[in-house]
């Protein structure tokens, strides 16, 4: 167990380490003090535990790493991540999850507005409530929310599958609430029991992209 | 981009050290707001009948001593001043229009920067450091104050571009964002009378509401008109003199992080700003939601 106390060492001390090729296996990060870009851009299949409130970005673009913060995080946490997990213990700010391709995040609070957006194949579980315009043009993997949603869920959606437990305030453009068929409530239950909560997901219901605005049609031929 | 901070104390015994828990707080918003920076603080007050103005002149070196001479032979009643840096509080037993109309003759060159019973406006360009060092914030006691990091992004970077702005007796505003309708706005405003002194799009904001309140508005409804009226992004922390308000945009981009404990209601940009608070650990932390007004108002003294 490495720890870096960021009451002396700086952002960058930490980051630099986290990049190096021959690193210990697990990390704890102390006196983080809502410093941003904490644990950006890891590409190790490490645990990093952050001991405290991160700023924006924390564990952006992460690969491999399995990294849990213990507290809340600021803007923008995880975007971009590849693959590996992040784990917040408390909130998360605005645009959790933004972009990201792979890997799964957990947040154990609620998460502010734009949470998943365009999200490209990452899973996120949120176990309270999510804000406004999430999940906006997101494009692959599966959002699940165990407490409610904001305005504006799903707009523009391409094709995520997103899941809610609770209320939805609206439906963004293009999105729809769909049939829960076998292999959702197969897929639900498996990124529940992973995520660790213990909701059932027969309790949930899914929304999806009505696929009214991607798609061409050929009946619009002519005005191109 | 800027930087907002603001605290408000439930606990009267933290008083004397609200400018010490306060600088650090302001300090940790430079890297949002590194070219200007000022804050706006209550306490002190005035007792009815006397009227606190802040002032600021051009130079350190202005003659106070020869202008509140000046003054008090103009008015013809008490007064007690005291300078500080390039700015001067003013503590006089008249009404606020008649000592703004003998200023305006007697030292045209000086600004006044807030009026009222408890405010006090200070603010200048530089780093926050540099500003809450001119000032003396930390030995500053109060019963709660915001303040403002600025980074411009649409008008100059001037003594008077920078926050907080006056927004009537003991009323302030500080903003992060930035409004896209603010030159027809103040087209509008102007017409109504309201008086502007720069091309900022903040002081629109604060003239807006300044002028909402003066049709009677509470500052509850002014602020519901303004999510109707004011079109663009802002987070805008209003100054009260009992307490402190805070409110975002519908879209909500701009960031905003509260805590409250026992002893305190913070308000900051970042949690950076707020990491500084005493039994910060424990407190209650959340983000302010979209178009919601959250207030938090002691009995009025």
């Amino acid at each position: 167990m490495k720890t870096i106390d960021l009451s002396t060492a700086t952002v960058r001390d930490l980051n630099q380490a986290l990049h190096a090729q021959a690193i210990d296996n697990e990390w704890r990060v102390t006196h983080s003090n809502g410093k941003h870009n904490l644990a950006v851009g890891v590409n190790q299949a490490v645990s990093i535990d952050i001991e405290g409130h991160a700023g924006y970005y924390c564990a952006g673009m992460n690969q491999q790493a399995s990294i849990t913060v213990h507290g809340n995080v600021g803007v923008g946490c995880a975007e971009n991540m590849m693959s590996g997990s992040v784990r917040v213990k408390g909130s998360a700010s605005q645009a959790a999850g933004a972009t990201a391709h792979g890997g799964l995040l957990v947040i154990e609070g609620d998460a502010g507005a734009r949470c998943g957006i365009s999200m490209k194949g990452i899973d996120i579980v949120v176990g309270g409530s999510i804000g406004h315009m999430s999940c906006f043009m997101g494009q692959a993997g599966r959002l699940v929310v165990c407490g409610d949603a904001g305005d504006a869920l799903g707009d523009s959606l391409y094709e995520t599958h997103i899941y809610v437990k609770g209320t939805v305030e609206s439906l963004g453009s293009d999105c729809v609430e769909k049939e829960m068929r076998s292999e959702h409530l197969h897929e639900l239950q498996e990124l529940l029991d992973r995520a660790g909560f213990a909701h059932r997901a027969a309790d949930f219901k899914r929304y999806g992209s009505a696929r009214q605005l991607y798609n061409f049609k050929v009946d619009n031929a002519s005005a191109y | 981009m800027c930087g907002i901070v603001g605290l408000y104390l439930k606990n009267p015994r933290l008083e004397p050290q609200l400018g010490q828990l306060f600088e650090p707080m302001l300090q940790a918003m430079t890297d949002r707001g590194p070219d200007s920076a000022g804050f706006a603080i209550y306490g002190d007050e005035v007792a009815d009948g006397w009227v606190k103005l802040t002032l600021q002149a051009t130079t350190e070196a202005f003659d106070w001593k020869a202008l509140m001479g000046e003054l008090e032979g103009r008015l013809g009643c008490s007064l007690d001043w005291f300078q500080n840096a390039s700015a001067a509080v003013l503590k006089i037993h008249a009404d606020e229009a008649p000592v703004r109309q003998a200023l305006a003759e007697l030292a045209p060159s000086v600004r006044i920067m807030s009026a009222g019973q408890s405010i006090e406006i200070l603010k200048g360009m530089g780093l926050p450091q540099e500003i809450s060092q001119r000032f003396g914030l930390a030995g500053m006691q109060g019963s709660h104050i915001i303040g403002h990091t600025r980074m411009a992004t649409e008008s100059a970077v001037t003594m008077e571009g920078s926050h907080p702005f006056s927004t009537g007796a003991d009323l302030c505003l500080v903003h992060n964002g930035s409004l896209s309708n603010h030159f027809r706005l103040r087209q509008e405003l102007k017409r109504e009378g309201i008086h502007f002194e720069t091309d900022n799009d903040t002081e629109v904001a604060a003239g807006y509401l300044t002028w909402r309140l003066q049709q009677g508005d509470s500052l509850k409804e002014a602020l519901d008109h303004a999510l109707e009226d004011l079109d663009g992004f802002f987070t805008f922390a209003i100054g009260t003199r009992n307490g402190f308000a805070v409110i975002r945009d519908p879209i909500a981009c701009k960031p905003a992080i509260l805590a409250e404990t026992d002893d305190y209601v913070a308000m900051a940009s970042e949690y950076q700003a707020l990491s500084s608070l005493p039994g910060i650990e424990n407190a209650r932390i959340w983000e302010p939601a979209p178009a919601t007004l959250y207030i938090w108002e002691r009995q009025s003294a």
